[in-house]
């Protein structure tokens, strides 16, 4: 059996050849749409909104011309009575991706879907239905309000994890501004169980 | 035994060591699940579940670290360049993770500043180390990486197992470096955090691991050099020809392109493909040997690490993948069901293996064959696909209902958790973990129980005829 003759299938040089040629075309491609992917995901591109978006109204609604769920911005909606200039607006935001990590909300919560699974998913937060009773400047406060002090939502409670007013004031408006991706319909039918 | 294999033998220690926190962490955190408001405030779950899944990125790594270290001086008959250097890296990695585990379970986290990620909590799924611990963990590869190219460079010789080694290196370090940068755009965060999760999970360690299990098949079987390395280089092909496109399944829902769907779909449609292709290879190598094998523990543990490779990454993955589903069941317990699986049949079995083959070998024991092996092989698996059972139950149900039909509110997401099959899931998810746990402490006492075999090598023997 040992003494079979020799064929190139049997060579493992010839399979190495495969391996590195197929290792760089899809490297290369993978590079060509990071490229291209990561010009999309800039802030102030359709896809994802300059950071000064927390300055209007931001809603979800099903888009027939999609026939899937998309974020809507509307008008001026101001969150805690400012108006927050691109700069200062860029900086909140940044402080809110701070409040996040260090208190590692990912860990329970999802953003987009990943994350912990233990608690609710944060994409739409902004919107969410035990929120949007509340006009646009009140929802903020409210919001800000439930992370420092959290009451008792169904079966699970919100730790307290010590979120200071500025820090809370960041991290809403980093949920405001995270709620006007668009996600490609993610997720489906949001609220719409509710009425909203 | 070369000083790189003694290395290789406590760095498989500490993977075992890490292996128990993993499990006793994991434990801990599906309490939380159904005992609301368990230690609220005390240590709260999302800590718990941070030591459990960063616990399991470490024993991995030890274990693929001791893996290669162990097999390494064979495969080039000489020490590893650079020895000492790595043996004290060793005893660093160790005190680190020490240190880290201590500031997650006693400061748990800090406000917002960049303090808190150089010295806390980075919070960012899978490498919330702190920045300094992270920096450590790239020290580490880096001499590892010195030790293996080092060594081979020395040598002046090199194997197809060694070169794809060698080539794998590259995208182990420089991916790494991605734990540390804290972006303000979330979505750019996620694609970048993926290239770190994905292209180190389901591509760069798929392909260590392939390296590994090459090394073991050769001494386990005494497999043929020339096929196991035509299959590596089969499998590397594949795996990097699927997996690094497939990196697009995570790319469906973070703000990114449209184009991911048909790019995510159909490659990580294909990823099955190299896994299928091991069960193949491993039932071709464990058929040609009649099932028999002079270590039978590592032999069987292979065995699963194939199969298990393939159903709980290939298949439970195709599963979820496609958009169309992916739409509903992403980021439920659903894709924990997926991760619990793929993980453990990945890479938690094939650590396994080489773990009873370093024991065999480097110790010259003989009797590694007996009762309590079996125990703790069925202990664990039953355990494993009991979880894993558990939380696709709870993970359909989520996606049906708090998903589909819900709307993904906070209102669904806690009525969801009031339904009886998601609770039922969480009950027994918890009572299989129990199992696995108890299967945990069996495979401890029987690597433990080798040293008081030595003496009587032949009784084992004839008892696992019986």
């Amino acid at each position: 059996m040992m003494e079979r003759e020799q064929r190139y299938t049997q060579d493992p040089l010839f399979w190495r050849a495969g391996a590195i040629a197929a290792t760089i075309f899809m490297s290369m491609v993978l590079v060509a749409l990071t490229i291209d992917t990561l010009r999309q995901i800039t802030p102030g591109s359709p896809r994802v909104p300059a950071y000064d978006v927390i300055n209007n109204s931001v809603g979800y609604e099903y888009d027939p011309a999609r026939a899937e769920y998309a974020p809507k911005i509307g008008g001026e909606e101001l969150i805690f009575g400012h108006k927050y200039s691109p700069e200062e607006a860029a900086e909140l935001i940044g402080k809110g991706k701070l409040v996040i990590q260090s208190r590692a909300c990912i860990d329970c919560h999802t953003f987009f879907g990943n994350g912990g699974y233990y608690a609710p998913d944060l994409t739409r937060a902004w919107m969410d239905p035990v929120w949007s009773i509340y006009a646009g400047p009140k929802r903020a406060d409210k919001l800000a309000a439930f992370m420092m002090h959290p009451l008792r939502l169904g079966a699970h409670a919100m730790p307290d994890l010590h979120i200071q007013r500025d820090e809370a004031e960041a991290a809403v408006a980093y949920l405001k501004w995270m709620s006007s991706v668009d996600s490609n319909g993610f997720p489906d039918r949001f609220g719409a169980a509710s009425g909203q | 035994m070369y000083r790189s294999q003694r290395l290789g033998l406590k760095y498989l220690t500490a993977s075992t060591v890490m292996f128990g926190a993993m499990v006793a962490f994991g434990l801990l955190s599906s309490i939380y699940y159904i005992w609301p408001g368990f230690l609220l405030n005390v240590f709260n779950f999302n800590t718990a579940k941070i030591v459990h899944i960063d616990g399991l990125v470490i024993w991995l790594l030890m274990g693929f670290l001791g893996a290669i270290y162990w097999f390494l001086p064979q495969e080039l008959d000489r020490e590893v360049e650079g020895i000492a250097l790595a043996e004290i890296l060793f005893w660093v990695f160790c005190a680190a993770v020490a240190v880290v585990v201590v500031v997650f379970l006693f400061v748990q986290y800090g406000s917002a500043t960049e303090a808190s990620m150089w010295f806390i909590n980075q919070g960012r799924k899978y490498v919330e180390a702190p920045r300094w611990a992270a920096l450590g963990i790239v020290a580490v590869m880096g001499v590892f990486a010195y030790n293996v190219l080092g060594t081979t460079f020395k040598a002046r010789k090199s194997t197809g197992i060694l070169t794809v080694l060698m080539f794998d290196l590259v995208p182990l370090v420089v991916l790494y470096l991605d734990a540390f940068p804290e972006m303000r755009n979330m979505s750019q965060d996620l694609f970048w955090w993926w290239w770190l999760v994905h292209l180190w999970v389901e591509a760069t360690w798929e392909v260590l691991i392939g390296c590994i299990m090459a090394w073991t098949l050769i001494h386990l079987v005494g497999a043929s050099r020339r096929v196991v390395e035509s299959w590596l280089y089969v499998e590397v092909a594949l795996v990097l020809g699927t997996g690094i496109l497939g990196l697009g399944h995570h790319y469906f829902w973070i703000g990114t392109p449209r184009y991911w769907f048909a790019i995510g779909g159909f490659f990580s449609a294909l990823e099955p493909l190299p896994l299928l292709g091991m069960v193949v290879h491993a039932v071709y190598d464990a058929g040609s040997n009649h099932l028999r094998a002079a270590n039978r523990p590592a032999f069987y543990w292979t065995l699963a690490e194939a199969f298990g490779n393939f159903i709980g990454g290939g298949v439970w993955g195709f599963m979820m993948t496609l958009p169309q589903i992916n739409l509903y069941s992403h980021g439920t317990q659903w894709t924990a069901s997926h991760g619990h699986f793929a993980f453990w049949g990945a890479y938690g079995c094939g650590v396994i293996a080489v773990l009873y083959l370093a024991l065999e070998k480097g110790r010259g024991y003989e009797g590694l064959d007996g009762r309590a092996w079996k125990w703790s092989f069925a202990l664990l698996n039953t355990g494993m696909l009991g979880m894993v059972g558990a939380l696709l139950v709870a993970g359909m149900d989520q996606a049906f209902y708090e998903r589909a039909i819900g709307g993904s509110t906070w209102g669904a997401f806690l009525a969801m958790e009031g339904r009886p099959w998601f609770i039922e899931g969480m009950w027994g998810r918890f009572a299989f973990g129990l199992l696995f746990a108890c299967g945990y402490a069996m495979l401890v006492y029987d690597l433990l129980a080798t040293r008081r075999r030595e003496a009587t090598v032949s009784e084992p023997m004839a008892a696992a005829g019986s």
